[in-house]
């Protein structure tokens, strides 16, 4: 469900006003993109910036299969890969044969890469759904995956296809060199593929995609059939991961068999779950965050993929609506004016919170550290304060701080639970919860 | 060839029986509770490296015994507090719940004992060769595997056929409200055959490790084609699960072996047409597409017969 499926209620403000905050929400974000290399213009931001905004538009095409029709793929990777490879060989192709072509427009090959095999192996795929689907997802993401080792000519065997996006005709004057123009470039490309991604999610096509995901028999009833419904949304998704893929090429001139692998697939699940599926921002939120995390750990810890599957595992047990979702619970308590019935309870719940997170992130740096260098220091450094994996006083604290945090967290979660059936008991008496 | 025939053969049905021994608790944990558990290859790699490390502290035979108890013991843990929880969330929160705990085990593993192979090694008495056809000395070792296999296998279906606890088991599989109503606690029963299902793959990892590498990847390369089994089987159908494995054990033995490709078969190609598709096709041996035939194979039973060898449903 997306947040404008809903429709409007009652006490919302008019029609008129609801359009123009929907607009003003766009130009804001696009206003966001052009100025935020203005405000952080150091070469590493410009870098982090473009892999966000290609890990977006590669979030929310996964979403197009996950959120909007249900379908759990575990080989989104190979659209994207394609379309990477797409891109590669167009821009070396254009290179080399002059074709006037420009930069901006390449990634609508890595599109057309992607839709094309999602034309060919979706209908195949998509035949079923469930289960089913994620395991055949999978069994077709390792077959292209493997393939693409043995089809050297196509895929570079093991070291990947170079190209050098400077060497297309030039447009407006920008030869594509600097990072900045990069980033602009992908910018557009987010905002493109957001526009029209969003917009799909509004037509009569996206609502029946939402029906087939809850409920497959009674769409058969009306008159569609839910295999062609699948077989479309698979098509549409293949079409902007391709896209994401073919920035990402332009981003870093080389495509590689690591594109199309178990990897890439398994972050861009990561990333939409953790944002959340229910809504079109969720895997906006999930991409910017994991994105974020990947760039920021690896330099801290050598374990961050840890920490990736712990944050995973807790989304999925204790708030399967994701970020996004936590975030929306919220809403209609803002507007019926009850929050502050919670509030409370959220500070008293932070620090036992707090210090259990830090027991857990203290455990495993210990014992990564323990084992990975036994023979070198063993010192860690967490938030400044330096502790020694091999002495015993670091695994008693750690213990210490798990248990104990634990213990003191579980009762403020009950106050948390107890205080919110207060708020959204107030905020349905007054009509704003149904 | 004959010599070839005779090895790959004995090879392919012992890493077809190992296929079983996962795909079998895999498909009995599904068929019971809807839930296709993404990390049971983790837990046969979990069985290998506890095997490894008990191995090194009080020998293999106990590890042997130890290692898939332990296995087990995590399995069960992980169905009472994790799945059962998310179960109000659906088939797909608990799909993803154990997709995310086959990366925490992955990551957990290569954390503690590295990402490079550990040296795991065959117990010393069955370090000898059992037999040799052909000139090829077959190791006891992997004798050894075969007959444990056979054993668990002919086990299991004792203990599912003809006893009362299997009996309970199969009825919890289609009735579970009527045997809860009996007054079994069916919910111990799914986590009963969680863990079960979890230490036969425990099982797996110790024996197969040492013939094997032992390595944190391992479970993310032999699980993909765990999936294919069940899948290519037909969900939820264990003597499809035993087909499946058989044949792709034997095909992955058999396409390994073999060195032939389209420019041995055909000749070479006309050097003039230069590198591209057709050549890396026509040049690739069936040993090096060995690792892409089981998914050729999914991708063909679905278009020939969707609901997989022996499945019933089409879900």
């Amino acid at each position: 469900m997306t947040d404008a499926a809903r429709p409007a209620s009652p006490i919302a403000a008019t029609a008129r006003s609801q359009d123009l905050k929907f607009y003003a929400i766009w130009l804001i974000a696009a206003i966001g993109l052009v100025a935020l290399p203005m405000i952080f213009p150091s070469g590493g931001s410009l870098t982090s910036f473009s892999l966000i905004g290609i890990s977006i538009i590669f979030a929310l095409s996964y979403n197009i299969l996950l959120g909007q029709t249900g379908l759990l793929s575990f080989g989104h990777a190979v659209y994207y890969g394609l379309g990477g490879f797409a891109v590669v060989h167009m821009m070396n192709a254009a290179a080399a044969h002059g074709w006037p072509i420009p930069l901006p427009f390449i990634p609508l090959f890595g599109g057309l890469g992607g839709l094309c095999f999602a034309a060919v192996i979706g209908w195949v795929m998509t035949r079923r759904a469930g289960t089913v689907f994620a395991m055949i997802s999978l069994g077709i993401g390792e077959l292209v995956a493997s393939s693409s080792l043995i089809l050297r000519s196509l895929f570079g065997g093991e070291s990947g296809i170079t190209t050098d996006r400077t060497a297309l005709p030039h447009m407006f004057g920008w030869t594509f060199g600097p990072q900045i123009q990069i980033y602009y470039l992908i910018a557009f490309w987010v905002m493109i593929a957001a526009i029209a991604m969003y917009a799909l999610t509004r037509t009569p096509f996206g609502r029946i995609c939402n029906a087939v995901r809850d409920n497959p028999e009674r769409v058969e009833f009306i008159g569609y059939d839910p295999h062609v419904v699948r077989y479309l949304a698979c098509c549409f998704s293949g079409l902007f991961a391709g896209i994401a893929g073919g920035l990402t090429a332009i981003n870093f001139e080389i495509a590689n068999s690591a594109y199309l692998g178990a990897v890439q697939s398994g972050l861009v699940l990561f990333a939409t779950f953790i944002g959340g599926t229910a809504y079109f921002f969720g895997p906006i939120l999930g991409a910017i965050l994991v994105t974020y995390l990947q760039l920021g750990l690896t330099s801290l810890t050598s374990v961050w993929q840890l920490y990736f599957g712990i944050i995973f595992i807790g989304i999925v047990m204790f708030s399967p609506g994701g970020i996004a979702g936590i975030l929306m619970m919220h809403r209609p308590l803002i507007r019926a004016g009850t929050l502050r019935t919670v509030i409370p309870s959220y500070l008293i719940a932070l620090l036992p919170t707090l210090v259990l997170i830090c027991g857990v992130i203290l455990g495993i740096e210990t014992i990564a550290r323990y084992t990975a260098n036994q023979g070198e220091g063993n010192a860690i450094n967490l938030f400044g304060i330096p502790f020694n994996a091999t002495a015993p006083s670091t695994w008693i604290v750690a213990i210490a701080m798990i248990v104990g945090g634990y213990l003191v967290a579980r009762l403020t979660w009950r106050r948390i639970a107890e205080a919110w059936d207060r708020a959204t008991t107030g905020a349905r008496d007054r009509g704003y919860l149904a | 060839m004959l010599e070839l025939i005779v090895i790959s053969t004995l090879n392919g049905v012992l890493f077809g029986m190992l296929l079983f021994l996962l795909s079998s608790g895999l498909t009995v944990i599904f068929s019971m509770m809807g839930v296709l558990n993404f990390a049971h290859a983790s837990f046969y790699m979990l069985g290998a490296f506890f095997g490894y490390q008990l191995t090194k502290w009080i020998g293999f035979w106990p590890a042997l015994i130890l290692a898939p108890l332990l296995v087990g013991a995590i399995g069960m843990a992980v169905e009472r507090y994790g799945l059962r929880n998310t179960h109000k969330h659906g088939h797909v929160a608990e799909l993803l719940l154990t997709f995310g705990l086959a990366f925490a085990i992955e990551e957990i593993v290569s954390m503690i004992w590295g990402r490079s192979p550990v040296d795991y090694r065959v117990p010393e008495l069955l370090d000898f060769p059992a037999f040799t056809i052909f000139s090829t000395n077959y190791p006891a070792f992997k004798i050894f595997m075969l007959a444990v296999s056979v054993l668990i296998f002919v086990v299991l279906l004792i203990v599912l056929k003809r006893t009362r606890v299997g009996l309970i088991v199969q009825a919890a599989l289609t009735h579970p409200n009527m045997v809860a109503h009996l007054g079994h606690n069916v919910g111990r029963v799914f986590m009963l055959v969680f863990g079960v299902g979890c230490a036969l793959a425990g099982v797996a990892g110790v024996i197969a490790g040492p013939a094997l590498v032992t390595q944190s990847d391992m479970a993310g390369l032999l699980g993909p084609i765990l999936f294919v089994v069940i899948v290519f089987g037909g969900l939820g159908s264990l003597p499809g699960a035993f087909i499946a494995s058989l044949v792709i054990g034997l095909i992955q033995t058999f396409a390994v072996a073999l060195n032939g490709s389209l420019a041995s078969a055909f000749g070479p190609l006309d050097p003039s047409m230069g590198s591209s598709v057709l050549t890396d096709i026509w040049n690739v041996t069936i040993a090096q597409i060995a690792p892409i035939l089981p998914y050729v194979l999914l991708v063909l039973i679905l278009i020939v017969r969707p609901m997989g060898l022996m499945g019933t449903r089409e879900t």
